[in-house]
């Protein structure tokens, strides 16, 4: 079985893409092994009524199995009563995590309300997952103009908060600069492999910040499902590794 | 990172072999990606005329480690693992943007080595710098007039509508070698010297029996796509760029399923995230197999066979 961390739901406001429908997606999923995935809503990105968001995510994986959807909320510190979403997040919609995009929602990562948000993550047990990038910055809609989340400040703060577990998304292809690469070596930091390339590159990553830190993602429905899926494939990875990057990782951070 | 989308950030089947859990690898494909890929399974040593073999229309000798040779072997090796057959390689290690003669001739030496590593499996194409014309024209006839390579790559030393583009096409065309020109619309403006799609469309006006293909299809594929539409003479090549999904749908509706090429632009890019777009997309089967390998083979089908090479 295949846990994807990196799923979403509803449409990207610049394209229509082939699984931006759930009984598309999950149709997808199934067909390619995918028994979990971790979903959150696009329109977190754009939406200011981060509510609706999140209770039209979590009714959309309320009841479904094959695959099961395990939602991620949106939470935007930048939005007046954000802790309330944070609140209806754990405690309302029973979500194990967040996921977070500081880039599109215009905060840098040293801003104290973000060490806020980590703080109250890691009181109520939640996973953080953050998201580096949507789209190739070269490549944005003209309409918008969103850069890379700049990870400096945050090997540090997740230091001072050791009992954090935390998700990088869409960032494995930035592995070498030099904050990413000192995140990478942070205890209780993860990556995702959707945006990662080079010919034979899970295998690469896998062995620069050991196969336990990465977990199959796939960025559906911006990527297709098959991307990650072959990538597993053209790595010819031994089955010990192929096992913790497709599920045991995901289900560990889980607490299963 | 290697790959030849220059960025002011960053760098730009084999036969049933199982091992997977008890599977073979063609009944993981297959139930995988169903029909679309039982035909991928199990067919690295094609014969003459199988339209499902897979070729990859745009592969460097980078991303890999050692020799040219070390590095053509790691790419089949990890090619092999997605049923992909022929590389079609250029432009070597890669290199400098605005490269001097002798760069360029080391560039095509090491693609040499690749061809002569494994003959039956690389294909390559002369990967030429039209600021320098002369020497331009007698490295083509080096490479492929007399050599085994089989077509033209132009990279970003000077944009491609320029007429000191011309005499290389008219060469490539009287051999029947097409021209793989790099494209980019890239927001904030190209790299000096750097094409758009719209460049090599002013460019396939100019020569109407000449084969052209649209590296990247300009990387923001739904610009570029439009930008070549009108162009019969243009294909869209699908690599370089991320897995985006739709892609390969729109460019077939747009163009039709005879203009698009699967290209990687491994290994600065995984041959499988690449791959992907075109596996995933929703096509129909006849069209999969013209993007995968079929429209590659008919435009280098008479230069392969002048040269005695099978398709
Ligand atoms: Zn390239």
């Amino acid at each position: 079985m295949i846990v994807d961390v990196n799923a979403n739901m509803e449409r990207w406001p610049f394209r229509r893409t082939p699984c931006d429908e759930l009984p598309r997606l999950v149709d997808r999923m199934r067909r390619h092994g995918v028994g979990q995935a971790w979903v959150g809503n696009l329109d977190g990105i754009f939406h200011r009524d981060v509510g609706g968001v999140n209770i039209r995510l979590s009714e959309a994986c309320r009841g479904q199995r094959d695959p099961a959807l395990i939602p991620f909320g949106t939470v935007n510190p930048k939005l007046p009563d954000w802790r309330e979403d944070l609140r209806r997040c754990h405690e309302q919609f029973h979500m194990p995590g967040i996921r977070i995009h500081p880039n599109f929602h215009g905060y840098k990562l040293d801003d104290p309300m973000f060490a806020e948000l980590l703080d109250a993550s890691q009181q109520r047990g939640l996973i953080v997952q953050l998201v580096i990038r949507m789209d190739d910055v070269r490549l944005q809609h003209p309409l918008i103009d969103v850069p890379e989340v700049d990870v400096s400040p945050l090997t540090k703060l997740i230091r001072e908060r050791p009992e954090l577990r935390f998700v990088v998304l869409n960032g494995a292809d930035k592995i070498r600069s030099k904050a990413m690469g000192e995140l990478a070596s942070t205890t209780g930091v993860y990556f995702d492999i959707a945006t990662q390339e080079i010919v034979g590159g899970v295998a690469s990553f896998a062995s620069a910040i050991t196969p336990q830190r990465v977990l199959f993602g796939s960025h559906v429905p911006l990527f297709p499902l098959e991307a990650s899926v072959l990538k597993m494939r053209e790595s010819g990875l031994g089955e010990d590794t192929r096992a913790l990057i497709e599920s045991k990782n995901a289900l560990r951070i889980l607490g299963y | 990172m290697q790959s030849d989308n220059p960025s002011p950030s960053a760098s730009c089947g084999p036969s049933d072999i199982g091992g997977f859990g008890g599977m073979t690898r063609r009944t993981m494909i297959a139930g995988a990606f169903g029909t679309a890929a039982a035909m991928m399974a199990g067919r690295a040593n094609t014969a003459e005329g199988d339209s499902t073999a897979i070729w990859d229309g745009h592969v460097h000798l980078a991303g890999v480690e050692g020799t040219m040779e070390q590095r053509a072997d790691r790419l089949l090796e990890h090619a092999d693992r997605l049923g992909i057959q022929r590389l079609v390689v250029f432009l070597g290690a890669l290199g400098g943007h605005d490269p001097k003669p002798e760069e360029v001739r080391q560039r095509n030496d090491e693609v040499l080595k690749a061809i002569a590593r494994s003959p039956d499996r690389i294909l390559g194409f002369v990967y030429l710098s039209p600021k320098y014309p002369k020497e331009s024209l007698e490295e083509f006839d080096r490479c492929v007039r007399d050599g085994p390579m089989v077509g033209v790559k132009l990279w970003v030393a000077m944009r491609c509508h320029e007429p000191a583009l011309d005499p290389i096409v008219r060469r490539a065309a009287e051999l029947g070698a097409p021209i793989l020109q790099h494209t980019f619309f890239r927001r904030g403006g190209n790299l000096p010297g750097e094409s758009d799609p719209s460049h090599l469309a002013a460019l396939a006006a100019r020569h109407p029996g000449a084969s052209f293909i649209c590296a990247h299809t300009g990387a923001d594929w739904e610009l570029g796509i439009r930008a070549i539409r009108a162009s019969a003479n243009i294909y869209a090549e699908t690599g370089g760029f991320d897995p985006c999904a739709g892609l390969v749908e729109m460019a077939i509706r747009e163009l039709g399923p005879d203009r698009v090429i699967f290209g990687s632009d491994a290994g600065g890019r995984s041959f499988a995230s690449q791959l992907a777009k075109v596996v995933s997309a929703d096509l129909p089967e006849p069209a999969r197999r013209l993007v995968l390998g079929e429209n590659l083979r008919r435009i280098l089908r008479p230069i392969l066979r002048r040269k005695g090479i099978k398709t």
